[in-house]
């Protein structure tokens, strides 16, 4: 296996040992996050001569005999809605073209104490709003298997980043799927931890009830290794879960014994690409082999997801996105002479922000405007209470619920064009965060477009919390699957 | 299944205003249109007997943490003001608030 393909747990190893230096290792995937840029655009901004500096700080560290972590040397891009000190933090929006954080994220900053080397801040929908990385205002990124076709998103840069091996391991977000689905249609792992288990501070909000940070890895032991150091209670996010860190390295390698897999009917449906169901029907049949039990589950309320999540989020992220006025940071818009406060405050948003988020702003402020409130928010966190309650249901008779990430492979750029159409395709990731559950996707198979391969994840879910176990099977389906090239074709 | 929702160019120009987005007049029709469709479908969530349930706003159970009232590290003004638009001495420089008279 190449350099760049293998996982961060074994550049980790490779640099603890003195097999390599993490300054040989950042050089070398400085140089492929380099070339790869002007044909995927995965990255807004690379910091060679920074990641350089902790790179040798990192050997230094190892020549002193000192613990450098896990992760020494590891080189990690970081989604730009994540606060860094280094370059900017504009969550691809023109809004925050120039904005410099004066802080860095609680995440981003345990997995530097933990050795990992930040390397560049990578694209994304704008302001974490969209499916495709193509509402993107430094142009879209590109699926690497086939560039004409969208990595999905909204962390298409880092899903990208992360598949094509361009970084050891790569940070997204996820609101509603926006690792998971990037993750399948990348073919990498993108891993959702339970909302609460990773600190928020940092990550610029968007739907505050359901945004979580999680990694993109070329393994799961990858994923459970940066979701371990990230995890766990912080100061500065009063939602992180008060409760100890299950070790999700402890356990991983051991398979669980009886392991029952729920499979809802609503998630095989017709409506899926036929290439899809079939990959998914084949991981479920090699882990009945191995031992597993597949559980009939029902969830009647999959399909409401959509409804019930598109006045959430966009309800959410009115609120959260009024913050962005033109005064204190962000974008100003020039006034003519007499025009009011009032004035200044409409033009920075609407030249500040894209269509796809002035979209979403006008759909949250609709359905909490008076008269409407009651109608559709109110409603919407009624049948959120439903849909927590149809997961506990499920999970009283299995360990985790399977399940296609995406109903396609990726689509080609435009394929999506009408905004309710790309809102439709989150139906299997919407739920998970409406629910607070932990949720991955790891490649299973490939769906063919002539000569053209086109990766497909296997979507496990699990209870709140359960984080470690969720871990241990998708270890069990990685397995299961020992001949996946995760190595993405030649882009370049 | 998808009904369809009206939505008049009006509404959507006072959903724009409460928004604070000045949208062109232009633009208004295809974002009038857009949002009914979404709206439309949204409008499932009616299909869906809620009665006797409450609302649930956090996926977990969390209770508000207060920290210690104790002073620590904060920014200095410096760091702050580098993404300001606009600073005057130590404040942040804004339009004139208050219409002049006369004009």
């Amino acid at each position: 296996m190449s350099a760049p393909f293998t996982d961060a747990v074994s550049i980790g190893e490779a640099v603890r040992t003195g097999a390599t230096t993490a300054e040989q290792v950042t050089k070398e995937f400085l140089s492929r996050a380099q070339k790869s840029n002007a044909s995927l655009n995965a990255f807004h901004e690379i910091f060679e001569s920074e990641a350089m500096e902790a790179a040798r700080a990192v050997d230094a560290k190892v020549k002193a005999g000192k613990n450098p972590g896990p992760l020494a040397g590891v080189p990690m891009a970081v989604k730009d809605n994540l606060a860094t000190k280094v370059g900017r933090t504009t969550c691809s929006s023109k809004m925050l073209e120039h904005y410099r954080s004066p802080f860095t994220a609680t995440c981003v900053e345990r997995l530097q104490a933990a050795g990992a080397v930040v390397i560049g801040k990578t694209n994304m929908d704008e302001f974490a709003m969209g499916s495709s990385t193509e509402h993107c205002a430094w142009g879209p990124v590109k699926n690497p298997w086939d560039t004409t076709r969208v990595p999905g998103g909204s962390s298409g840069g880092s899903a990208v980043a992360a598949a094509a091996g361009l970084c050891g391991f790569s940070l997204g977000s996820d609101t509603g799927g926006s690792i998971r689905q990037p993750a399948s249609l990348c073919g990498c792992v993108g891993f959702k931890p339970t909302y609460g288990r990773v600190s928020r501070y940092g990550l610029v909000a968007f739907g505050s009830s359901l945004d979580q940070v999680g990694p993109f890895t070329r393994s799961v032991r990858d994923a459970a290794l940066t979701y371990q150091v990230m995890a766990g209670l912080d100061d500065c996010d009063s939602t992180t879960a008060d409760l100890a860190v299950e070790d999700p390295m402890k356990d991983l390698e051991n398979p669980i014994a009886g392991l029952r897999v729920g499979v809802p009917k609503q998630y095989l449906s017709d409506a899926n690409d036929a290439e899809v169901n079939e990959c998914v029907n084949d991981a479920l049949q090699r882990l009945q082999k191995l031992g597993a039990t597949l559980v009939e589950v029902d969830l009647p309320l999959t399909d409401i997801g959509i409804s019930t999540y598109y006045v959430i989020a966009p309800a959410e992220a009115s609120g959260n996105l009024a913050r962005f006025d033109g005064i204190r940071y962000g974008h100003r818009a020039a006034l003519k002479t007499g025009e009011s406060l009032d004035t200044l405050y409409s033009r920075s948003r609407a030249e500040g922000f894209g269509p796809e988020v002035q979209r979403r702003i006008m759909l949250g402020t609709y359905v909490l405007s008076s008269g409407y409130y009651d109608a559709y928010y109110g409603r919407a966190l009624r049948v959120r209470r439903l849909i927590k309650a149809e997961f506990d249901n499920a999970f009283a008779k299995c360990d985790v619920i399977a399940g296609p990430a995406s109903p396609s492979p990726a689509f080609k750029f435009g394929g999506m064009n009408d905004p309710l159409k790309m809102y439709l395709c989150d139906v299997y990731t919407v739920n998970t965060n409406i629910a607070g559950l932990p949720a991955i996707s790891l490649p299973i198979g490939f769906a063919k477009d002539g000569a053209r391969s086109l990766p497909i994840g296997l979507h496990l879910q699990a209870p709140a919390f359960a984080d470690a176990k969720l871990l241990r099977a998708a270890r069990m389906v990685e397995k299961l699957f020992p001949d996946l090239v995760r190595q993405a074709p030649d882009f370049s | 299944m998808t009904e369809k929702h009206t939505l008049s160019i009006e509404e959507t120009a006072h959903v724009a205003k409460l928004a604070r987005l000045e949208i062109a007049p232009a633009k208004l029709e295809q974002y009038r249109s857009e949002l009914a469709n979404v709206l439309g479908h949204v409008a499932k969530l009616k299909s869906i007997n809620v009665d006797g349930i409450e609302p649930l706003t956090s996926p977990v159970d969390s209770t508000n943490r207060l920290a210690a009232d104790q002073p620590g590290a904060t920014l200095s003004l410096q760091e702050l003001f580098i993404n300001a638009p606009a600073v005057e001495g130590r404040f942040i420089a804004v339009p004139k608030v208050l219409a002049e008279e006369n004009s």
